[in-house]
């Protein structure tokens, strides 16, 4: 692997690796010495045209505790109004030589275009409304501890929903491709105004009907819902929002056994989750946030603790 | 005056023919003095005229000027080109419009005729001088806000009526900017859901066209479709068509021949508005293309420098380059299959744009007296298109490294040499 | 090029030296009080247990676990990047002596990580090594406590060490390229 762009880009193969990795990573969160060398000498910057707190300190404590040296640079408007083409403030700091760009961006596609202008590893941290691939391997790991400590088995056969905005979400796409790569089946639950166009030719599940979903999933993600959106005509009120689609305390009794939630933050309580869903014994959020580290270590591993000369030629 | 000889050149009716041409017109024998050009295996079509072409200058002179768009239009076949109103400062009074039909004049290898605003400033708000610029040196008949669409339905219906008198014509970009706002940059489709591009759907085309036609039809004013690129669009302009409203429609070469798929690698030179579509979209357009209800092909020609593209998708510059591969894309999409004959082809891209245009020394027949605009054409030719060998100061080329047909040999304006390859 | 291998270890050799060097390990430690053994994956880990099984039979209990070593590696920049393996601990190493195994003793790189990796898990009392060949060519000042067999060798010839926990078989072997 030389960057990591999409989910779509990754093998069954390169997914377990990245995730196996992950799960020793973990475990380093848990010692006196939360320090590996495997990345010492190198580079990370974190380049981040749109803000974002978790995210991009879950990226910049990765790369620490692997030894490499962080930056963070906050490109936030810099780029169009300032007259600087995006592709100048890539080309820019690929000159400096850092070895891996971890890169955030409203635009779709942004971090692909990006790739094919640099040197250095790009590693996709959103892009507008395209993809988030750690996300969803984070929460893939988050989901798989979960379903460990439970001896629930393994990813496959199991069926997960996803709820909320999905028109804009980019944690909804990168999932549904992961969840594909693992033999897990998706049902994907929004009303049709938050829905992608084409959403149909996506291989999984689509239903309006969150109730009759909730009883045969073994996992319920929760999306963030922007109360903005409500502006755009997207939805009438919160009030009928919740009432068709969050994730209420009455709902909650609808899980079965075993199943848990999940939601990639930052929480909108009260609007797409309820606090006593987001709080539950079976919410796994807080866990999905540990796993952002330890996923994106093992990422920032595999992407730059070998020869980048043999990766490049790999790719 | 040089005097030419085209010998044994074949007219678009089939027929093979010696043309002759002195004092910049056809006349019915060989002047003395005349240069012989062999023609054998070249077609003559009267010389292309383009309704929608963004020239850049005043403004953006670091993309495109009147010369270097005008040196363009040359090497695609052209001999006449309107310039869009888009410029900066927007092209909405009389003295503006006589600046740039001066810059063409200077220019002197393509009759450049000019658009005026409608909207004073492309705001949308207030009607521009519409009929100053009518009567001014550059005799403006064409209006648009082109990059804009003229969303108040109130204003529109005053600008068609206010045209009237003097027969002008609207351009309308036809995009209802709720519909399709400003991060629409892809074809609503299961591309842009997977993308995660801004969705552009049909509608926002064709309901506008269906609000401005039956405007066209109520003020009795004519109505010019730009850039149509929709089954849907097609179907509006084909019913109004049938109700004898005066309508007409352009379809861009980009539109015939590229589709949405292109978007996949987010390569900000295939983001264009209206967007590239789908296969049942270009088919439908080529059809109407075909059928008449898509009168012209125009190029919308859209130079853009590279530091406008290199921003995400979303954020770049819609828009791309066009004159020097339009007849390239017309006889790949419409000549090579059978569907328009080189008549056909003259019609589309020659008589019938000239006619909009209300032009009467352009888009004339290949006839003894009539002004010596000719493009010489080898249909059989094609080369891989570079998009650094252009004459236009912008790279923004879709085609770049495409196998299409190549065939202008030489462009003449008014018998003198303006192209020759 | 033409490969020749000699055994060097048969599986009953390798049997009584591991019987051996338990019980030298615990004659040195007095016993298995305070003592945890480590295995250096890959092959070191099933050496470790073994030695824990020896010392049980006897009825000493060792804890045992193993490290992985791979990020620690001063060479891991020089290849495509490894898959990593598994760090088990099996109680804190604080206060203990750390004995770790390993199947070969040669540069001294591999233990030199080792230790590295062992200074960011802990403060262990003491750190013993324990390989069950030492084979010379050492690029660094590191010794062995306990040895099973020395093998002199030529560079050029390589030590090969199939255990049954993950070659199926017991048997060392020295293969030299002809």
């Amino acid at each position: 692997m030389l960057h990591l762009l999409s989910i779509a880009d990754l093998s069954r193969d390169e997914i377990e690796t990245i995730l196996t990795t992950a799960e020793e990573m973990h475990d380093v969160q848990t010692r006196p010495v939360k320090k590996l060398p495997a990345l010492r000498g190198r580079t990370v910057v974190n380049l981040f045209f749109e803000d974002s707190t978790r995210t991009r300190s879950s990226f910049e404590l990765a790369a620490k505790w692997l030894s490499a040296d962080a930056i963070n640079v906050s490109a936030k408007g810099s780029s169009v109004s300032k007259g600087e083409s995006m592709k100048d403030t890539l080309m820019t700091l690929d000159a400096m030589g850092v070895d891996a760009i971890v890169m955030r961006h409203a635009g779709s596609g942004a971090v692909r275009q990006a790739a094919g202008w640099v040197r250095a590893s790009m590693i996709n941290a959103g892009d507008g409304m395209h993809e988030h691939p750690t996300q969803a391997l984070l929460d893939a790991h988050a989901i798989r501890r979960h379903l460990k400590a439970h001896d629930l088995g393994t990813m496959e056969g199991k069926r997960v929903a996803i709820v909320g905005d999905l028109l804009h979400s980019r944690v909804v796409r990168s999932n549904v491709l992961l969840l594909a790569k693992l033999g897990a089946s998706a049902v994907l639950v929004a009303p049709p105004t938050l829905l992608p166009p084409g959403v149909e030719h996506w291989g999984v599940d689509v239903s309006y009907d969150l109730d009759t979903v909730l009883p045969d999933v073994d996992v319920v993600m929760m999306l963030r819902v922007q109360r903005e959106r409500m502006s755009g005509g997207f939805f009438p009120s919160e009030r009928e929002y919740i009432a068709g689609y969050g994730l209420t305390a009455q709902r909650l009794a609808r899980l079965k056994p075993g199943a848990c939630i999940a939601h990639p933050g930052p929480l909108n309580r009260g609007l797409e989750i309820s606090s006593p869903a987001a709080d539950a014994a079976q919410s796994i959020i807080l866990d999905q946030v540990s796993s952002g580290v330890a996923v994106r270590m093992s990422v920032l591993y595999h992407l730059l603790a070998g020869d980048p000369g043999t990766q490049r030629r790999e790719s | 005056m040089p005097s030419t000889k085209l010998s044994a050149v074949t007219l678009p009716d089939g027929t093979r023919t010696d043309l002759f041409i002195a004092d910049g017109v056809f006349v019915d024998d060989a002047p003395s003095d005349a240069e012989t050009l062999d023609c054998d295996g070249l077609i003559a079509l009267p010389g292309l005229v383009d309704i929608h072409t963004h020239l850049r200058e005043p403004g953006r002179e670091d993309t495109e000027t009147v010369l270097s768009g005008s040196q363009a239009a040359a090497r695609g076949g052209f001999t006449a080109v309107c310039a869009m109103a888009n410029t900066t400062p927007v092209t909405d009074t009389a003295e503006r419009a006589e600046y740039i039909a001066d810059l063409g004049r200077r220019a002197g290898l393509v009759d450049v005729t000019v658009i005026g605003a409608i909207s004073k400033g492309l705001a949308g708000e207030q009607l521009a001088e519409l009929g100053l610029m009518h009567t001014s040196a550059a005799h403006v008949t064409m209006f648009s806000d082109d990059g804009h669409c003229l969303m108040n339905p109130q204003l529109m219906r005053r600008a068609l009526e206010w045209i009237k008198p003097f027969n002008g014509v609207l351009m309308q970009h036809s995009q209802d900017s709720f519909l399709a706002g400003p991060d629409a940059c892809c074809h609503e489709s299961e591309i842009s859901g997977r993308l995660g591009l801004g969705g552009w759907p049909p509608v926002a085309e064709s309901s506008i066209i269906a609000r401005d036609v039956q405007l066209a039809e109520a003020t009795g004013s004519r109505l010019h479709v730009c850039h149509i690129s929709t089954a849907e669009g097609v179907d509006v302009v084909r019913w109004a068509k049938a109700r004898g409203v005066r309508v007409t429609a352009e379809a861009t070469p980009h539109h015939l021949l590229l589709s949405t798929r292109e978007l996949e690698g987010y390569d900000t030179t295939f983001k264009v508005n209206p967007p590239l579509r789908t296969d049942e979209h270009i088919e439908a357009v080529r059809q109407a293309l075909q059928d008449g209800t898509i009168d012209v092909v125009a190029t919308d020609h859209a130079p853009h420098a590279a530091h406008d593209k290199d921003h995400a998708f979303v954020d770049a510059r819609p828009g791309m380059i066009g004159l020097e591969q339009a007849l390239s894309v017309v006889i790949q999409t419409m000549v090579n299959p059978g569907r328009l004959d080189w008549a056909a082809v003259a019609d589309k891209m020659s008589h019938l744009p000239a006619r909009i245009a209300s032009l009467t020394n352009q888009g004339r027949p290949i006839a003894v007296g009539e002004p010596a605009n000719v493009v010489l054409i080898d249909p059989a030719r094609v080369a891989k298109v570079d998009r650094a060998a252009s004459a236009s100061l912008s790279r923004n080329n879709p085609y770049h490294g495409r196998l299409l047909p190549d065939p202008v040999e030489a462009t003449f304006l008014r018998g003198a040499i303006t192209y020759r390859k | 090029m033409e490969q020749t291998a000699r055994s060097m270890l048969s599986a009953d050799d390798m049997s009584r030296v591991m019987t051996r060097m338990t019980h030298e390990l615990l004659e040195r430690n007095h016993g298995s009080e305070g003592v945890v053994l480590l295995g250096i994956l890959t092959r070191g880990a099933p050496l470790a247990k073994r030695l824990a099984d020896i010392a049980a039979r006897d009825g000493q209990s060792v804890p045992v676990g193993q490290l992985d070593i791979t990020m620690y590696r001063d060479d891991l920049r020089a290849n495509p990047t490894r898959s990593v393996g598994r760090t088990i601990l099996p109680c804190d190493l604080d206060d203990r002596t750390v004995v770790l195994v390993d199947d070969v003793l040669f540069s001294g790189r591999t233990v030199q990580a080792a230790l590295h990796a062992l200074a960011d898990l802990g403060r262990p009392r003491a750190i013993q090594l324990v390989t069950l060949i030492d084979r010379g060519h050492r690029e660094l000042p590191i010794q062995a406590d306990i040895v099973g067999k020395s093998i002199p060798t030529a560079g050029s010839e390589r030590v090969r060490v199939h255990l049954t926990e993950t070659d199926g078989e017991d048997l060392v072997s020295i293969e030299r390229s002809a």
